[in-house]
């Protein structure tokens, strides 16, 4: 039973839509504060490196190694969001051309590459990796056991993470501060919020989970360097924002969908069964998949505008109102 | 000592070129900065750089090579973040434009007719199949409303998959299934010499090959600046790009334009998809190592940015960073790591974003407070 394709999916699923979700709910803090920022993709790519550059070089037992490597990519996620914080908040650069450049300087081609051959990381097995945490025998109970007990720490903490952001947004004065400056900056400010520090923590928070997200790709999923390991990863975290309508728990569910979307092709492959006649449409499932959810969302227009923070895209200056 | 930040007025001509150099300046000292960080010799790496992109024997020749490509998929972006449209696919609409130009050349190149016959369908199909591309994150924008920088990125990937699967994964027309090599390794089908695109030479550095494409990105320079500048098209999507709401009230069809726009950019882009396959590789390429790992679309960008999306600075700029791009592909070993030119373009594009701050502001620096806000002080 627990072989079944069905169960297979959901399981891998959890654990490919580990990496989506972890830079989905970071952009997400970001967004919800009125910061777009297309440079997931750079910032999940320099977090993969210096993670498994953490791990390879660290002699220490594996717990300490891959908590420190966590840090550390949460870490360099942060400091590549803060050059994005700096350029749009202080600078009132435009957030999408910054976001680019972002994922063009940290990204495939860019610094994430350059550590990777700078520290000699490629072709280099893992020397820790995040495991299963709960017993064999536990992972063996029926569907349960694969989908909820089959999985790594990092699994779990971000199901704490949903949970902690939800909390945060939903039921806190600061996550009510964080919103409103989303939604109205000059309002916010009115209120004595301020504006600047609000967007800065969020942009380099969200930069954080963005760091994280890569780690998972290198310390869990496929522990090992490979330029542009992520595989455009970053964009469909930031698709996922949308498709949620800026909520955390909508996150979860879309980035195991696209986890288990991911995890198909390989699926049907080892089962020897086809969908259509190439390779080709396995392959390329998971970006049409996200495209067609794009639009069925974007469709109904009025929907998306119920998620979106209405200052989303826009530099805040006080003098300019 | 405060510092505050105004809107200008009018912006200078002269900050508008100045600017751009300045960034460039500031962004090579900051990548001295990671290069001193991470043990290499800033200074020695730069000569190198420009000795390899412009200087020794032959480098003037590959960095054309290099250029072209950057140059249609730089005036791809330009033509485009211009009306505001972010099409970020030129990168996927340029592997169509090779794919759809290397049918024609395929196709029409073996059948005996005019050499300039074969080049010209290929132009033409190669513009159409990055035009059709581009329609479709257009279209979705267009009439559904959905984001356009996040559908033309993921059509980029596949595009990608549908150029490797046509050479690797499937015994298609492009693909070479004759001879012994064909059965080692896989490749695309060789081009038949009346399609291969002719190049003058120019006898300096050993013979430089200035490629037929490189004179096609000249002229889309030249066509795109006397649309944008010249003609009431130009003018709309100006306009649209400003303000949608603005150009609805004077009547313009915004649809229309949104489809005109990003079928124009992405037929920029597949021209250079196109001139891949007609000047360079006589061939489709599908590897996932060869053409998909330049990353030329997303470089486009960079140039657009640097060239302020101005047409004729935007061939200029290509120029520059391709012989960038291409010193860092000479020199790539272990003293001079992949990346790191990407970690220069990413630099530049920065400072140059920053750097707008200068061009639309004016930053003044004043004693106190009360200084800032009379206007004796801020004269």
């Amino acid at each position: 039973m627990n072989n079944s394709l069905l169960v297979v999916l959901i399981a891998s699923g959890v654990a490919y839509g580990t990496p989506l979700l972890y830079a989905a709910l970071g952009e997400l803090l970001a967004e919800r504060s009125g910061v777009l920022n297309l440079g997931v993709e750079g910032m999940m790519l320099v977090g993969a490196v210096m993670g498994f550059w953490t791990v390879e070089r660290l002699h220490t037992n594996t717990a300490i190694a891959l908590a420190a490597a966590v840090l550390v990519a949460a870490v360099m996620g942060a400091l590549m969001a803060s050059i994005h914080a700096f350029l749009v908040i202080t600078l009132r650069a435009s957030q999408i051309v910054s976001g680019l450049a972002l994922t063009i300087f940290a990204g495939a081609a860019g610094l994430s590459s350059y550590l990777g051959n700078d520290l000699n990381l490629a072709d280099q097995p893992a020397v820790h990796t995040f495991k299963a945490v709960f017993p064999a025998s536990m992972q063996r109970w029926p569907v349960i056991g694969p989908i909820v007990f089959g999985q790594n720490v990092l699994v779990y903490i971000s199901w704490v993470c949903v949970v902690a952001i939800w909390l945060y947004l939903s039921r806190t004065r600061p996550g009510l501060n964080v919103r409103s400056v989303g939604e109205s900056p000059a309002a916010a400010d009115t209120m004595g919020i301020n504006v600047t520090a609000y967007r800065y923590a969020h942009t380099v928070a969200g930069g954080a989970f963005a760091g994280v997200a890569g780690g998972t790709i290198t310390l869990a999923i496929t522990p090992q360097w490979v330029a542009g390991i992520t595989g455009g990863a970053g964009w469909i975290a930031i698709a996922l924002v949308i498709f949620a309508f800026w909520r955390p728990e909508l996150c979860l569910v879309g980035a195991y969908f696209f986890g288990a979307l991911q995890a198909l092709a390989p699926q049907l492959q080892a089962r020897n069964i086809s969908l259509g006649p190439t390779v080709l449409w396995t392959n390329a499932l998971p970006y049409v998949m996200t495209i067609v959810v794009l639009v069925v969302v974007s469709s109904g227009t009025a929907r998306s505008r119920l998620g979106a923070p209405a200052a989303l895209g826009n530099a805040y200056v006080r003098e300019e109102r | 000592m405060r510092i505050t930040v105004e809107r200008r007025l009018r912006q200078p001509r002269w900050l508008v070129v100045a600017v751009p150099v300045g960034s460039v300046v500031v962004a090579f000292l900051i990548a001295g900065i990671v290069l001193l960080a991470t043990g290499h010799d800033p200074l020695s790496t730069y000569r190198q750089l420009f000795d390899a992109g412009f200087i020794q024997t032959g480098s003037l020749n590959q960095t054309l090579i290099t250029s072209t490509p950057l140059a249609f998929t730089g005036l791809a972006a330009a033509a485009a973040f211009r009306m505001k449209l972010f099409n970020i696919g030129a990168e996927g609409q340029m592997y169509m434009g090779a794919i759809t130009g290397a049918a024609a050349g395929l196709y029409l190149g073996g059948r005996g007719g005019p050499s300039a016959f074969a080049i010209a369908a290929m132009v033409v199909m190669g513009c159409l199949g990055g035009s059709a591309w581009a329609l479709i994150p257009g279209i979705l924008r267009a009439f559904l409303k959905t984001n356009e920088i996040l559908t033309s990125l993921l059509l980029n990937y596949v595009a990608g998959l549908v150029l490797t699967y046509l050479i690797f994964e499937s015994e298609s027309y492009w693909r070479q299934t004759k001879g012994f090599n064909a059965t080692v390794f896989p490749t695309g089908k060789p081009l038949p010499s009346s399609a291969v695109w002719p190049g003058w030479t120019i006898h300096l550095q050993g013979g430089i090959n200035v490629p037929l494409g490189a004179g096609f990105a000249v002229l889309a320079a030249i066509v795109l600046w006397g649309l944008y500048k010249r003609t009431r098209f130009g003018f709309e999507a100006q306009v649209l790009g400003d303000s949608e709401r603005a150009a609805r009230y004077a009547g313009v069809r915004v649809r229309r334009k949104i489809l005109a726009v990003m079928a124009l950019s992405g037929g920029i882009a597949g021209l250079g998809g196109a001139s891949q396959v007609g000047d360079f590789a006589h061939s489709l390429d599908g590897d996932p190592n060869g053409l998909q790992k330049l990353g030329y679309g997303y470089t486009g960008i960079v140039i657009a940015a640097l060239a302020r999306y101005n047409p004729f600075a935007v061939v200029v700029v290509a120029f520059l960073i391709g012989g960038l791009e291409n010193a860092g592909n000479t020199l790539q070993g272990a003293n001079f790591p992949a990346g790191l030119v990407g970690v220069i373009q990413g630099i530049i594009l920065f400072s140059a974003l920053g750097g707008e701050l200068l061009v639309r502001h004016r930053v003044r620096l004043s004693r106190t407070a009360a200084a800032a806000t009379s206007p004796e002080a801020a004269s």
